[in-house]
């Protein structure tokens, strides 16, 4: 990898390169390489002087960095332990992709790199991502909070820099507050809500009682859900609120409030199918299934989910995937890490297709008819034009395995069933600018 | 007109009496169809198409191919990290080969000797010696290789690589790799032609076929598929085969459920035949008068009379069948 220097620039943020670190986790696998090379009669990498595709000159090599901006946010520890947050989320999905990416590289002769900049709690993202662009930067991921986002948007509006929203889920990025830079890997409410709710309607599980937190994510996927219910024949049968604010996860007595509040916060309702909830900070959610008033299943934010990724995700050739980051990251693949993969996934297939690192010739390939991407899910992804969205199938997935994948059979549209999930073209309110 | 109605009489009756003599006395051949989440292989008979024999073989069967002297069945068991060999005369498998991790698809050298195996999990291409089972070499090619082609004069050996989207053509006397071909996206399968000239790969997320010229090793059609009332992105071509006589090709769509002919010559789309569910990869038998289809979402197999280009038969076999291979004789 081309030495940058980058790692003892000063400034508020921590930079990491992940290269650096693939070296140190991957400690053996260069050893077995050169065990490989030593091994085989006569090998190659064929890298040098052969004419691979899109070369732009006989032995120039093309070096696209890429700027990965993590906005960290203090969370409460999660209900279960299960869903404790890995500390290398997203950014090793990323990882892995720069690996893939540059693997077609030796053939095209084209090197990327991966700059991680994580921003603490209160930092200043938006100066992090100034230092990322100065340092040339194109092409950079952010995971960071919808305000963070539009702010870091916003910064480098008049400059060729493409940002991929990996993680923000809230439906105005898409509408009234898309930008025309940036790109979104990540599905968002409308889309979830969607495919959930395809699924339960194939299900015949139509009527659905709603319990809502009372935090603004909440009730901005409750939103999703009113808006999926009247999309596809469901029907939200009673909205219940949880009012009980967060607090220890750890408790003597816990348990036993627990088993008796849930069946209570459930009684009484309606005829109903299924719970769903809207809980996104997961306050309450884990806490519904198997405790319902009623014997009904709990999907939404807690039971049943819809996802970009899940870790036992193994149709359409993700058990390959799933092994590499598993390999590479000593832990399982989360819908985040899979954000990110496809965001870098998609810089280098651009890259590759048009033979060169030009950011205005990449940045419109992507958004092209051209452009098409094999991310594990059945069929190319692509990005909406309209929108900047990325077109995806979404997993629909119990605690241990996928349950279905979405869009479900008979949901039609008249140029791609995945327009079927989300913000269609005629609905969409995104005037890019 | 005529013609063709009385033939299609003649057929009837002859699938009435439980025979396929469409062009000819068929031989009967041996067709191993592998079962990917059956962990066996089927054995048909190529003239009764019934059930000969079920063999558990190892975990996830995948790629399967014959031997030259039609003596041993190559299995790539994926999730074994292993190619077995079944002796065809007892059914037993009688040894393994040193695939290395996850082996996909295979190919031989037309002399037999070696066998060339894609590694998916591991970016390799793995030789391997068949008389000796050593392995002659690694070569590293892109991410995930899948297809494995092989020129008729053996001097080439071609991979595909399904993130990467490359044909990786590599010298099989140095094994290096001469040049990368970019595909359409998620390359699965590469096929020479009898002549040498064209290689045909199959892009699965892109929809499409490249046919690569040999020569100049440059795209010289990208053949594309459309089908009423099949959305587009059902379209995923795996399987590949073209005719001896170069004449014809079929291309298996995967859940679009079609095996399309393509005239070779021209490269124009003539047919879409409707088969089983997720139809996956495809065999001739050495006569080239029946194809033989694995339709891995439907657990059966289908059987096309490649001269009036009918389906005639689908027969069961066992759980997501998945590759398939005919004896020579």
């Amino acid at each position: 990898m081309q030495a940058r220097k980058c790692d003892d620039r000063p400034g508020p943020a921590r930079r990491l390169r992940f290269q650096y670190i693939r070296k140190v986790r991957f400690g053996i696998w260069p050893v077995i390489m050169a065990l490989l090379l030593a091994l085989a009669p006569r090998p190659s990498l064929a890298a040098e002087g052969q004419g691979g595709a899109g070369a732009p000159g006989p032995d120039a090599i093309t070096t696209i960095p890429i700027g990965y901006l993590k906005q960290e946010v203090k969370r409460p520890i999660p209900l279960s332990r299960l869903n404790t947050e890995p500390d290398d989320l997203g950014m090793a999905g990323a990882a892995i992709a720069l690996k893939d990416n540059n693997t077609t590289g030796l053939f095209t002769k084209q090197k990327f790199a991966l700059d991680v900049e994580r921003v603490p709690p209160g930092g200043d993202a938006v100066q992090a991502l100034k230092t990322l662009v100065a340092s040339g930067h194109r092409f950079i991921l952010v995971d960071a909070p919808a305000d963070v986002l539009l702010r870091l948007s916003d910064a480098v509006k008049d400059q060729d820099v493409l940002l991929f929203n990996v993680s923000a889920t809230d439906v105005n990025l898409r509408q009234k507050d898309c930008r025309a830079n940036v790109l979104h890997t990540a599905p968002d409410r409308a889309m979830l809500a969607d495919a959930l709710a395809q699924y339960l309607v194939w299900k015949k599980w139509p009527r659905w009682l709603v319990i809502k937190g009372v935090f603004p994510e909440d009730l901005a996927y409750l939103d999703a859900l009113r808006r999926a219910a009247k999309r596809f024949g469901g029907t939200i049968v009673e909205e219940r609120e949880y009012e009980e604010t967060p607090g220890a996860r750890r408790s003597d007595t816990g348990h036993q409030q627990i088993q008796t509040q849930m069946p209570v916060l459930t009684q009484g309702a309606p005829s109903y199918d299924v719970v769903v909830m809207a809980d996104e900070k997961e306050v309450f959610g884990p806490y519904l299934p198997y405790r319902t008033w009623d014997p009904r299943p709990v999907a939404g934010t807690a039971g049943l989910k819809a996802a970009s990724w899940h870790p036992a995700h193994e149709q359409w050739g993700a058990t390959q995937m799933q092994n590499r980051f598993q390999r590479f990251a000593k832990r399982f693949m989360l819908p985040l890490d899979y954000q990110a993969w496809v965001a870098v996934r998609a810089i280098g297939e651009g890259a590759s297709r048009i033979g060169s690192g030009d950011f205005g010739r990449i940045n419109a390939y992507l958004r092209g008819d051209a452009f098409d991407l094999a991310a594990f899910k059945g069929q190319k992804v692509t990005f909406r034009p309209w929108d900047g969205q990325l077109r995806q199938p979404i997993i629909i997935a119990g605690a241990e395995l996928p349950v279905s994948t979405s869009p479900q059979e008979g949901f039609l549209h008249e140029r791609s069933e995945l327009d079927t999930l989300g913000i269609d073209q005629p609905e969409s309110e995104c005037k890019f600018q | 007109m005529t013609r063709e109605t009385s033939r299609r009489a003649a057929l009837a009756v002859l699938a009435a009496i439980g025979f396929v003599f469409s062009a000819g006395p068929a031989a009967a051949y041996t067709v191993y169809v592998s079962n990917e989440k059956g962990n066996s292989i089927t054995v048909l008979d190529s003239k009764t198409f019934e059930v000969l024999e079920t063999l558990p073989v190892g975990q996830r069967p995948r790629g399967i191919m014959l031997t030259k002297d039609d003596k041993h069945l190559l299995v790539c068991a994926s999730d074994d990290n292993t190619v077995q060999m079944v002796d065809v005369a007892t059914r037993e498998i009688v040894g393994d080969l040193p695939s290395g991790p996850d082996p996909e698809l295979l190919n031989l050298h037309p002399s037999g000797s070696p066998v060339y195996v894609a590694n998916e999990d591991d970016n390799l291409l793995t030789v391997i010696d068949l008389n000796d089972k050593k392995v002659l070499a690694e070569v590293i090619v892109g991410v995930e290789p899948e297809g494995v082609g092989v020129s008729p004069d053996g001097k080439i050996v071609v991979v595909t690589s399904e993130t990467t989207n490359m044909a990786h053509f590599i010298d099989t006397e140095s094994y290096e790799i001469t040049d990368n071909v970019l595909v359409g996206s998620r390359p699965r399968f590469a096929e020479f032609t009898a002549d040498g000239k064209h290689l045909w790969v199959s892009s699965e997320v892109a929809g499409t076929v490249s046919v690569i010229d040999t020569e100049t090793r440059k795209i010289v059609k990208k053949i594309e598929f459309a089908i009423p009332g099949v959305q587009p992105e059902y379209i995923q071509p795996v399987g590949v085969r073209v005719t001896k006589d170069g004449s014809k090709a079929f291309v298996a769509l995967g859940p679009a459920n079609r095996v399309a002919v393509i005239n070779a010559k021209t490269f124009e789309v003539e047919d879409y035949l409707l088969v089983g569910k997720r139809v996956w990869q495809l065999a001739f038998t050495p006569d080239q008068k029946l194809l033989f289809a694995t339709n891995g979402v439907s657990n059966d197999v289908s059987v096309i009379d490649v001269p009036n280009l009918k389906v005639v038969k689908s027969i069961p076999v066992g759980r997501a069948p998945w590759g398939v291979a005919v004896s020579q004789e």
